[in-house]
């Protein structure tokens, strides 16, 4: 593992984007502090490595606008899931006629992923740092960092709130029911407006009229941390690392048969296979991983493993970065199951308010389970008739991304199972369906590595 | 026009605009039940039950209007739209011009449905389950003569009956939909 | 995140359906089967083109008919 030289102390200079890191060229950005330490910063801690919130460094009326411009040049992209350019849904969200509020993401409803939970729990000053930076910005009167109930990151964070002074914008912590789409960015919205944790129908979307009928900036905090980064150390910097289209480096959580599963910070532009070395690497032989959590796609290994983690290469691959997650299958495992058992999960995680999501997430999990079951029958192939016509019908048919996030999942597991789709169908028992779950599915006894 | 004539036309038109109201109570509950018949498309039936309405709404001016140009039990124009001001029968002509009050505001929040809030029409809508039996009692208490009649009564019966069954029908009637919504403990 | 503006023939129209206030009630693919067809739970699925000109005035009836106004048309002139 790189080690990463103690940290000097630095000063941000008056002009923008012109303080330097301890070190530029280190992989570890977000993580450096714990990486360094070994134990999570306080708000000392944190100002002794990164310096004071540099609101000073973008002074006077057009100081907000040049920050925006700042981040724009960097190519930040969101790491909540949809990857979209935060420069350019923090002008969105200035341009409404009314002062906007910003929520900060920190729910993690993915269970595959764990990374916006260590980065609050390591950094947590990062991160409301770039809730701060991004209401400057944008002129909100409030941000609000929303995160699961009766998640003790709660506490860890209203005492890192306490402890801070001086702050142009006031901070407040909501918590949100812990359900996979109440962390959407419009049932985030609907919650704090009504206290219906449910996803609402777009337009309007939530930089249009969001809480309270402002202008809203949903961002991941993991987003609003490489943003507090951006506006101290400036877009050179943060392209030093990754590749044009998606600059900068990403936490990944890596859980499944690697040795050490956790969570990393990477380059983007690593390839997968170097993710599964830093994770230390195949703890025995590997079949596919699944890229970008539950609503993402699977790859087949080991020839997945020269994919490298980009918005362009894995759209290339037929997937897509998502939430950045890998969860790594054994060759003694059933890839065909496993999907199986996280599409019904996802089925029952529908808001239940759209017709394509309420009825097609549990007719496509039942027909990959009749499927995997070998239940069909001779009918067997009708049934995966049926179900290519409902992965093709469900899509972009909600109120939000759910169904597609399921059909994605469910696509991709057709077409790198294949030889297993067949082997099913003809009746051939699957050595490993049996074998226990892999994939952690909430509410069913926890596998492995997590 | 001899008053005896406007007097026939009032009761006569206000007895169609029971069956026409009737109707659309009916077609209205087929519609929200999510009613279909191959020889009866959906279409058919709201488009029915929109002109139904439409007509219904002209049967009552027409009743109305008669009402108040007969000077026989001296109505007046604001009898007819504020309940319970008139001397002929204060009660039951109150009723019809409560009746008469929701059916304009049921078909004009109809007409301009595309520009108001969808809540707001749909509770405007609910109220049509208030119109029409506040109509049947007007009908009945406000032309005592008539309703002694057998087939006057017998039109009654059949317009109750046909409403109750289908509403009946359409708080029964259960749609995947319906039940599949709000599932999953939110 | 914008849209060409509508052009003067109206060639930019196309409809809408918000899911959660859709309750397959169906009518809008009986009276426009042209650009609107149900899935098997009897909802709707739009054609994604732009409704044709001639299509236009059915397209209004048909959002018209929605008996819970799901469904919307934008960009008509
Ligand atoms: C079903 C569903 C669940 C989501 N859950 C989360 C979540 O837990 N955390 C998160 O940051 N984004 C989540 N998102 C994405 C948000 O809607 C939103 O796009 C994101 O917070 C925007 O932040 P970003 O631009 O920084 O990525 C979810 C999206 C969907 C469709
Ligand atoms: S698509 Fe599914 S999860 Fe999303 S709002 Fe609709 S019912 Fe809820
Ligand atoms: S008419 Fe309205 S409610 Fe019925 S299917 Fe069409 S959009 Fe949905």
């Amino acid at each position: 593992m790189v080690r990463v030289p103690r940290a000097t102390p630095h000063q941000v200079m008056a002009a923008a984007g012109q303080a330097r890191p301890a070190d530029p060229d280190s992989p570890y950005r977000l993580l450096a502090g714990w990486v360094d330490t070994g134990r999570p910063a306080d708000l000392a801690a944190h100002q002794r490595r990164h310096g004071p919130l540099p609101v000073p460094a973008y002074p006077g009326r057009a100081g907000p606008h040049r920050l925006i411009g700042v981040v724009d040049r960097s190519g930040l992209r969101g790491r909540g899931g949809a990857g979209f350019p935060t420069g350019r849904k923090l002008t969105a969200v200035a341009a409404g006629r009314r002062r906007p509020i910003v929520l900060a993401n920190g729910c993690e409803g993915e269970p595959a992923s764990r990374k916006d939970h260590v980065l609050l729990s390591v950094a947590p000053h990062l991160v409301l740092d770039g809730a701060i930076l991004a209401a400057y910005a944008v002129g909100a009167e409030e941000a609000v960092v929303c995160l699961h109930a009766q998640d003790p990151l709660a506490d860890t964070l209203r005492a890192a709130i306490a402890a801070r002074s001086g702050d142009p914008v006031p901070l407040r912590v909501a918590e949100v029911p812990d359900r996979y789409v109440a962390s959407e960015a419009s049932a985030l919205v609907n919650f704090l407006n009504t206290g219906d944790p449910r996803p609402t129908a777009k337009p309007p979307r939530p930089f249009e009229r969001g809480v309270r009928g402002r202008p809203t900036l949903v961002d991941n905090v993991e987003t609003l941390a490489h943003l507090a980064m951006v506006a101290r150390y400036g877009p050179e910097w943060f392209r030093r690392l990754g590749g044009p289209d998606s600059p900068g480096t990403t936490l990944v959580t890596v859980t499944g048969a690697v040795r050490l599963p956790g969570v990393y910070e990477v380059p983007l532009g690593t390839s997968i296979g170097q993710v599964l070395e830093l994770a230390g690497g195949a703890a025995e032989e590997l079949q596919a991983v699944l890229v970008g959590g539950y609503g993402g796609s699977w790859l087949p290994l080991p020839s997945g493993g020269g994919i490298r983690l980009t918005h362009a290469d894995l759209q290339a691959a037929g997937a897509s970065l998502g939430v950045a997650a890998l969860v790594v299958l054994p060759a003694r495992g059933c890839g065909l199951a496993e999907t199986a058992r996280v599409l019904r999960y996802l089925a029952g995680e529908s808001a239940a308010q759209c017709g394509p999501c309420m009825f097609g997430l549990p007719a496509i999990a039942a027909d990959l389970t009749a499927v995997v079951e070998g239940a069909a029958g001779r009918r067997g192939g009708a049934v995966l008739d049926r179900l290519g016509g409902r992965l093709e019908v469900i899509r972009g048919r909600g109120a939000c991304a759910h169904p597609d996030g399921a059909v994605r999942l469910a696509s991709s597991a057709l077409r790198v199972f294949g030889t297993d789709v067949r082997r099913h169908l003809s009746g051939r028992p699957c050595p490993w369906a049996a074998g226990g779950p892999r994939l952690p599915v909430p509410g069913d006894a926890a596998p492995g590595a997590r | 026009m001899s008053q005896q004539v406007l007097w026939y036309i009032s009761r006569g038109t206000g007895m169609v605009s029971l069956l026409l109201l009737s109707t659309t109570m009916v077609l209205g509950a087929l519609t929200g039940g999510r009613f279909a018949h191959a020889s009866w498309p959906r279409f058919t039936v709201s488009g029915l039950h929109r002109s139904m309405s439409l007509v219904g709404l002209g049967f009552v001016g027409a009743h109305v209007a008669t009402a108040v140009i007969d000077s026989y039990a001296g109505i007046g124009w604001l009898d007819v739209l504020v309940p319970f001001t008139s001397v002929y029968r204060p009660l039951w002509l109150g009723l019809g011009a409560i009746a008469f009050d929701l059916v304009v505001a049921l078909v004009a929040t109809s007409l301009m449905r595309p520009r108001i809030d969808p809540r707001g029409w749909r509770i405007v809508h609910w109220a049509a389950y208030a119109c029409w039996p506040l109509a049947v009692a007007h009908g009945l208490g406000a032309g005592p003569a008539d309703a002694r009649l057998t087939w006057v009564l017998a039109v009654n019966a059949g317009c109750v009956l046909a409403v109750v069954v289908a509403v009946t029908w359409r708080a029964t009637a259960s749609h995947p939909d319906t039940v599949a919504r709000g599932g999953g403990g939110w | 995140m914008s849209r060409p503006a509508a052009g003067r023939r109206g060639g930019d129209a196309r409809l809408g359906v918000n899911p959660i206030t859709c309750r397959a009630h169906g009518l809008c693919a009986e009276l426009l089967p042209e650009l609107i067809g149900l899935d098997e739970w009897g909802y709707p699925i739009l054609a994604a083109s732009p409704v044709p000109p001639q299509l236009l005035e059915m397209a209004r009836d048909a959002v018209a008919a929605c008996p819970t106004l799901a469904l919307r048309l934008s960009g008509a002139r």
